[in-house]
């Protein structure tokens, strides 16, 4: 019966003192890829799916715009709005912000601004165009249409 | 010089270490978003107040129309269409004919893809469309160019490296058209948007 009773001689527990140092890699990773959000988006965002996208170069190059249904309906209405930085803005007031866009670039620079439009699947075209017509009367010309990639099959 | 031997240890307990980096990496995950920056690239004509109203006459044949009504339905070259991703090899066979089919492009280079919507219409369906209309145009571009689809796009945001420059200029035959012009222009002409109804 002996036999029977002999027990393995090796340790039972893992050891642990490597986790510290794995869960610092994770920390660091997603300290180095994510970015601080710099604005609070007051209105709603379902961003429409392509495939074709296009990433952009320079990042300190790119204004952005929220386009869509507000967060606060009781405050704002139900109607989509436009929002810059942190405000709601009307399409009249659209060549005023982007001269002040523009100001904060380099002088060499400024033509090659970028305006990425974060637009709400659900906003109409009319809304959408009538920015476009505001961006083209401010001549800033370059434009995005921020989507998600859309998973192929 | 005498000491104490009844000292302690002087190891520092490191045991709540993987807890501090706990708490660290949840404040990190919780407070970041990921940077979403890519989209469909579109240029934007220069201001309609500055443009001279010159009536330019564009024979039917080189113009590709798509129109898109306030119920999101698609009319395409004047027949209704239901899927959208039928519009990408349509428009490759426009593009590409010239001039063989009578009723439709002369050369790539005088084609032109006209997108009208309507003031109703989604910003879903209009991207879906213009995004069918630029994937045709850059896998025509990536079959010119000899590389693929993706990579097309890559080789576009980054042309200081000569050698996308090179594939770049292949593809979209720089310099090889009328007056030394582009010889494979993507011309996407986005029209104003009819009022609702339309």
């Amino acid at each position: 019966m002996s036999k029977f009773k002999k027990k393995a001689n090796t340790k039972q527990e893992i050891p642990t003192s490597a986790l510290p140092d794995i869960i610092f890699m994770l920390l660091f990773f997603f300290m180095v890829t994510t970015v601080l959000r710099e604005v609070t988006i007051n209105v709603k965002q379902r961003i429409p799916e392509a495939s074709q996208l296009r990433k952009l170069e320079r990042k300190s190059l790119v204004s952005y715009l929220y386009v869509g249904e507000p967060k606060k309906t009781d405050q704002w209405g139900s109607e989509p709005r436009i929002q810059a930085n942190d405000v709601f803005i009307e399409p009249s007031d659209i060549v005023l912000w982007v001269t002040q866009e523009k100001d904060k670039l380099d002088e060499v620079e400024r033509d090659q601004l970028t305006i990425a439009m974060k637009v709400d699947e659900d906003v109409k075209r009319g809304l959408i165009s009538d920015i476009e017509l505001q961006l083209r009367k401010a001549n800033a010309r370059k434009l995005l249409y921020t989507t998600l990639q859309e998973v192929e099959e | 010089m005498a000491r104490n031997k009844n000292r302690e240890d002087p190891q520092i307990n490191s045991s709540s270490m993987a807890d501090i980096a706990f708490l660290l990496l949840i404040f990190f995950l919780v407070t970041t978003t990921i940077a979403n920056d890519r989209g469909l690239f579109i240029p934007l004509p220069p201001d309609p107040d500055q443009m001279e109203d010159i009536d330019i006459k564009i024979p039917e044949r080189n113009l590709f129309k798509i129109q898109i009504n306030s119920a999101d339905k698609l009319l395409v070259e004047g027949e209704p269409l239901q899927d959208v991703n039928e519009i990408r090899p349509m428009i490759k066979e426009f593009v590409l004919n010239n001039g063989r089919d009578p009723e439709s492009s002369d050369s790539p280079e005088k084609a032109i893809v006209s997108l009208k919507t309507d003031r109703g219409t989604t910003q879903q369906k209009f991207i879906q469309v213009l995004d069918e209309i630029q994937g045709a145009y850059y896998d025509m571009y990536a079959d010119r160019a000899g590389v693929t689809n993706k990579r097309w796009r890559e080789l576009v945001d980054d042309l200081k490296d000569p050698e996308n420059k090179r594939l770049y200029d292949i593809g979209r035959g720089v310099g090889e058209g009328e007056d030394g012009k582009v010889a494979f222009p993507m011309q996407i002409s986005i029209a104003e948007p009819t009022k609702i109804g339309g």
